[in-house]
């Protein structure tokens, strides 16, 4: 199904510009893949050597940080949405 | 941040050059303010975004001490700034950099003591402000914000959900100064002054040990980067060996969970606690902390919000200082490690006190309030003295309430 990923500044260089893009996927590990497919160069930017998030990456599904679902097994419904967002400092 | 891998970015310096002009001299010559450092900030702005933060009190905390069986207790009143809290440092920086760089809009997510800060320095500077907060933010928070007339956007949801908001809205509106995002490089530089300033205030000497409450986790580390820089620049003359110990709610620990189990990751959690400056579910800069605070040899522990209001009347009533809850939180944590003999009676121990209690209030809702409330007649109040074993003609035994 298709799920729609924004894709903050810095990485819009992978995406043409684009905030947003829409790629195929039925888990947040799947549609993180998918996009890598779609845009080369995500992979290397989102996980680390061992295929985890990287540490200062948060992926969000819809409102909620996938940390506290299941991470990258989590399942994604149609309809739903992807954030790719940096972590940010305090205040 | 890093566009590779969204890391923060650290600021270096040519410390060789700095070395050849930053003397003890020259900075007791400066103004009475962060801007003394200048040599050891990245801007230079011959008239910076001042509204006269930092060179805070250092308050020799005796009765504190005897209370904890401690020896040598200082603490760093930065409830003295002009917003009332540690945040005018980072965002005197940070806007003063951000107005250089041409940025019209200064912007932040906040937990409060931020947006106090980003709404009156952007004032001063003649900037526009655009303030994100939690929606449940203490009421006096949100007044010291919204008085200095910029915009000021209440959010439905936690910290975190309007910090990922802001960390959004920096990707489609790139020409607003998110001073803890976009220009959050020069931002965190401004808690190394904290360093400077103890260093300095106890006569050029690195304590031993400081205590420092940990939200994102940046101003500890910067505080470690602070003491070991004047040493490299030659205004210390000895290499500083100072344990830095994190502080933190037990409502929101991810850094103390991580430093007691020996881990290197920091899970995120979801805050539940009073000290809301501090409720930053997942801090960025976490992982710098654990790290200086292992290297240091430091700790780190968390408090519950109970012990977070006994920590603010401790402070209160033995050095007169009013802290909010995120100095209750430091001070609660010295208490715990010196009761489990991590922070020891012979060590030189400084306690980052950051926030002002006037800001949190409602903390102590129905825990301190009037000793009595009494009918305007000498009777009454005579009735209310000896009732509580005082006499109106005898001396004050102490302990009224």
């Amino acid at each position: 199904m298709s799920v729609t990923v924004r894709i903050p500044a810095q990485l819009r260089t992978l995406t043409a510009g684009s905030g947003e893009v829409a790629v195929e996927g039925s888990s947040v590990g799947e549609v993180l893949k998918a996009l890598d497919s779609a845009h080369p160069g995500f992979g290397d930017r989102l996980f680390d050597d061992a295929g985890a998030l990287r540490r200062f990456v948060n992926v969000f599904l819809d409102d909620e940080d996938v940390r506290f679902l299941d991470g990258l097994a989590t399942p994604v419904a149609a309809g739903q949405s992807l954030s790719i967002v940096p972590a940010v400092a305090g205040g | 941040m890093c566009d590779y891998c969204f890391g923060p970015l650290e600021v270096t310096y040519d410390y060789e050059r700095v070395a050849a002009t930053m003397t003890r001299e020259r900075i007791s010559a400066g103004p009475r303010s962060i801007w003394r450092y200048a040599d050891l900030l990245p801007v230079a702005d011959p008239a910076p975004v001042d509204l006269g933060a930092g060179f805070t009190p250092l308050v020799r905390a005796d009765r504190l001490a005897a209370e904890l069986g401690l020896g040598e207790v200082w603490i760093k009143d930065d409830t003295a700034n002009p917003t009332g809290s540690f945040k005018d440092r980072v965002v005197s920086v940070a806007l003063t950099k951000a107005r250089q760089l041409g940025f019209k809009i200064a912007a932040c997510a906040s937990t409060g003591n931020l947006a106090n800060s980003v709404a009156a320095h952007a004032a001063r500077a003649g900037m526009e402000s655009i303030v994100l907060i939690p929606h449940d933010l203490e009421r006096a928070k949100v007044t010291m914000t919204s008085v200095y007339g910029g915009k000021v956007i209440s959010v439905e949801g936690s910290y975190d959900d309007v910090n990922r908001l802001c960390a959004e809205l920096t990707s489609e509106q790139p020409t607003w100064a998110f001073v803890n995002v976009n220009v959050r490089t020069y931002y965190a530089e401004g808690s190394k002054t904290l360093a400077f300033e103890v260093a300095e205030q106890l006569g050029w000497q690195a304590p031993d040990h400081v205590v420092v409450p940990i939200g994102s986790g940046s101003q500890l580390t910067k505080v470690a980067k602070g003491f070991h820089e004047l040493w490299q620049v030659g205004v210390l003359d000895e290499e500083p060996s100072v344990r830095i110990s994190g502080a933190q709610a037990e409502g929101c620990s991810p850094v103390a969970t991580a430093f007691a189990e020996g881990s290197d990751a920091i899970r995120p959690v979801k805050p539940n606690t009073i000290a809301k400056s501090l409720a930053i579910g997942n801090p960025a800069d976490g992982w710098y902390a654990l790290d200086a605070i292992r290297r240091s040899g430091g700790s780190c522990a968390a408090v519950t919000d109970d012990e977070v209001r006994e920590g603010i009347q401790l402070l209160a009533r033995t050095e007169g200082i009013f802290a909010e809850t995120a100095g209750g939180v430091t001070i609660a944590t010295l208490a715990k490690l010196a009761a489990q003999g991590v922070v020891r009676s012979d060590e030189r121990v400084v306690a980052m006190v950051t926030g002002h209690g006037l800001k949190t209030v409602e903390a102590l809702a129905g825990v301190v309030g009037p000793t009595a409330t009494i009918a305007p007649t000498l009777e009454a109040f005579a009735e209310v003295m000896e009732g509580d074993g005082e006499s109106m003609n005898g001396s004050h035994a102490g302990g009224a309430r």
